[in-house]
């Protein structure tokens, strides 16, 4: 079963919720889809290594065979490609690796080289964790992530920590679950992009409940919306300054506090029962 | 005109509250919100829209299932894993490259323009606004962020407003970048956690890549000052300034229940946020 933990706004608990939830069950595998700002092993402090760098095709130009005929930038969707009168420019930050190019070009002048954009790392022991890490100055997250899940081991309670929003990275980590553990915080803010977060999850047919982190800090709202959509409400994490601290310290708060264990466990059960039925 | 760009690397962390705040003390400015995935801003503005237009990402591949013959080979050529077992097209996954089209032995793809969100030129008490929506399951927000710059400094111009201030999103990716291009100044909001600092490390990277100058605001800093220390430590170190602190308040979350910005709500936050804004006022020169 995979389970992806995801929120629509920022700093609303994804990782604090992804983590304990690892913490607590067993034969997990987490995976850290938030490749531009991977925060899991923060918590875990894991020993990990290289597993894989994620590359993407892109086009490597053979001068003496081109003919500069401007086939491929006609048909380059991303304008990646220039055609002057004796040169062809690759505009790699703009190219999305497809190998249109390549295969339009009349003359087989064009060829594909790796480009870099992050890699993948994986634990050495302890739980089985794997994570992406998109290169500084680096635009395009989602090849990481399609990678990343590629990796899921069928046999496992998988958890995904995914990115904030609900764009291309949220919709690559999302698309396949089996379900989406929404987090949000009762705010205006948390509200808004709880929303959107909810729509996103009906258009790409995954189930999902609504866990509401530092609870009693807001207002209503966001119980009332959830009771009028008949949204499930699979928990509550109370706003507690301790947990607060024990976050900014980096330290997983069901070590301090076990109760939460159980609480855990009680609610995957559910979600496992839920959707087998 | 100069823009100065709110961003945080993690979320959460405060942007859209203190960018209100700026809001509300600026003059003669233009607003954006270039957070089009997971917008918020509007929330404290409650913009009057007077203009919408229509946003149009990469066109996707639509499929004429009577011409179809079932061979596979835009399965093959797909590069997004946007063509299932069955030869069908998800939209979502589809990045509008047209390899299918040019592929198929039987004329039975055709991409199609793709309306995917709006651009709303608004007013709100505090200025002109400009934002937007990308609708849901849309992608291209990159695209989508750089147009609504392009509108708030076309705005700027026309009405002769010295600054753009352009609330960010979280992260280091491609709508970041996008929002990052030409500022004359980036704000990173961080907060004294392991995570806050982690990611602000990862930020203060990207903006050097970018050559954008940058500055740092310490939100909450009295959660945990042993890590507001290492973040002073670590900003000292890269020789990026710390603009300000601003303490942890109940009365911030208060104001956004509201629906004001701290400075109308009279929160006790006002002065640090009052304080930052004419320290980036003398960092820009406006």
């Amino acid at each position: 079963m995979i389970i992806a933990i995801a929120s629509g706004k920022g700093g609303t608990g994804k990782s604090t919720v992804a983590v304990n939830l690892s913490l607590s069950l067993e034969n997990v595998q987490l995976i850290d889809c938030d490749v531009e700002e991977p925060n899991s092993n923060l918590f875990l402090n894991l020993d990990l290594e290289k597993d894989e760098e994620v590359y993407l095709k892109i086009p490597k130009i053979d001068e003496e065979n081109c003919t500069h005929c401007k086939r491929c930038a006609e048909f380059c969707e991303y304008n990646a490609l220039a055609v002057l009168e004796d040169k062809v420019m690759v505009f790699e930050q703009l190219c999305h690796g497809c190998g249109l190019c390549s295969m339009v070009c009349p003359t087989n002048a064009i060829t594909e080289k790796n480009r870099s954009l992050g890699v993948i790392e994986k634990s050495r022991d302890g739980i089985d964790f794997i994570r992406g890490v998109l290169n500084i100055g680096e635009a395009m997250s989602t090849p990481i992530i399609r990678r990343l899940k590629e990796k899921t081991d069928k046999k496992k309670t998988v958890i995904l920590d995914v990115p904030p929003g609900t764009a291309c990275p949220v919709i690559e980590a999302i698309t396949g679950c089996d379900y989406c553990m929404l987090v949000t915080e009762p705010t205006p803010f948390g509200l808004y992009d709880l929303k959107i977060a909810v729509e996103l999850c009906k258009k790409l047919k995954v189930r999902f409940g609504v866990i509401i982190n530092r609870d009693g800090i807001g207002d209503e709202k966001t119980e009332e919306f959830c009771k009028k959509e008949d949204i499930d409400i699979i928990l509550r994490i109370p706003y507690n300054r301790r947990i607060a601290e024990l976050y900014s310290e980096g330290k997983p708060f069901i070590d301090e506090m076990p109760e939460w264990k159980t609480k855990l466990r009680e609610v995957y059960r559910r979600i496992h029962e839920d959707i087998r039925k | 005109m100069k823009q100065v760009l709110i961003i945080s690397g993690k979320g959460g962390t405060g942007k859209t509250t203190i960018a209100a705040g700026f809001a509300s003390l600026a003059e003669n400015v233009v607003l954006a919100d270039c957070d089009v995935d997971a917008p918020d801003l509007h929330i404290i503005l409650k913009p009057e829209i007077k203009e919408e237009t229509p946003f149009y990402a990469l066109s996707v591949a639509v499929k004429d299932d009577e011409k179809c013959i079932k061979c596979g080979k835009c399965r093959e050529v797909c590069r997004f894993n946007a063509i299932d077992e069955y030869f069908n097209i998800a939209e979502y996954a589809c990045e509008g490259c047209a390899a299918c089209v040019f592929i198929c032995p039987a004329d039975a793809i055709d991409m199609r323009k793709n309306a995917a969100g709006k651009i709303y030129v608004s007013e709100t008490r505090f200025g002109p606004f400009i934002h937007a929506k990308l609708d849901i399951g849309q992608e291209a927000s990159g695209k989508l962020v750089i147009e609504v710059k392009k509108k708030a400094g076309k705005k700027a111009e026309k009405e002769n407003k010295k600054l753009v201030l352009l609330d960010g999103s979280p992260g280091i990716g491609c709508p970041v970048i996008a929002s990052l291009a030409g500022v004359d100044l980036a704000v990173i909001v961080t907060e004294p956690t392991v995570s806050g600092l982690h990611d602000l490390e990862r930020i203060a990277n990207v903006t050097k890549h970018f050559n954008i100058p940058a500055v740092v605001c310490i939100n909450k800093y009295d959660i945990n000052k042993k890590k507001t220390r290492e973040i002073e430590e670590f900003c000292n170190r890269k020789k990026i300034p710390v603009l300000g602190k601003i303490h942890y308040n109940q009365d911030v979350t208060e104001a956004m229940i509201a629906l004001e910005s701290v400075i109308e709500y009279g929160s006790a936050t006002s002065e640090e946020i009052k304080k930052m804004w004419s320290k980036i006022l003398e960092i820009i020169k406006v």
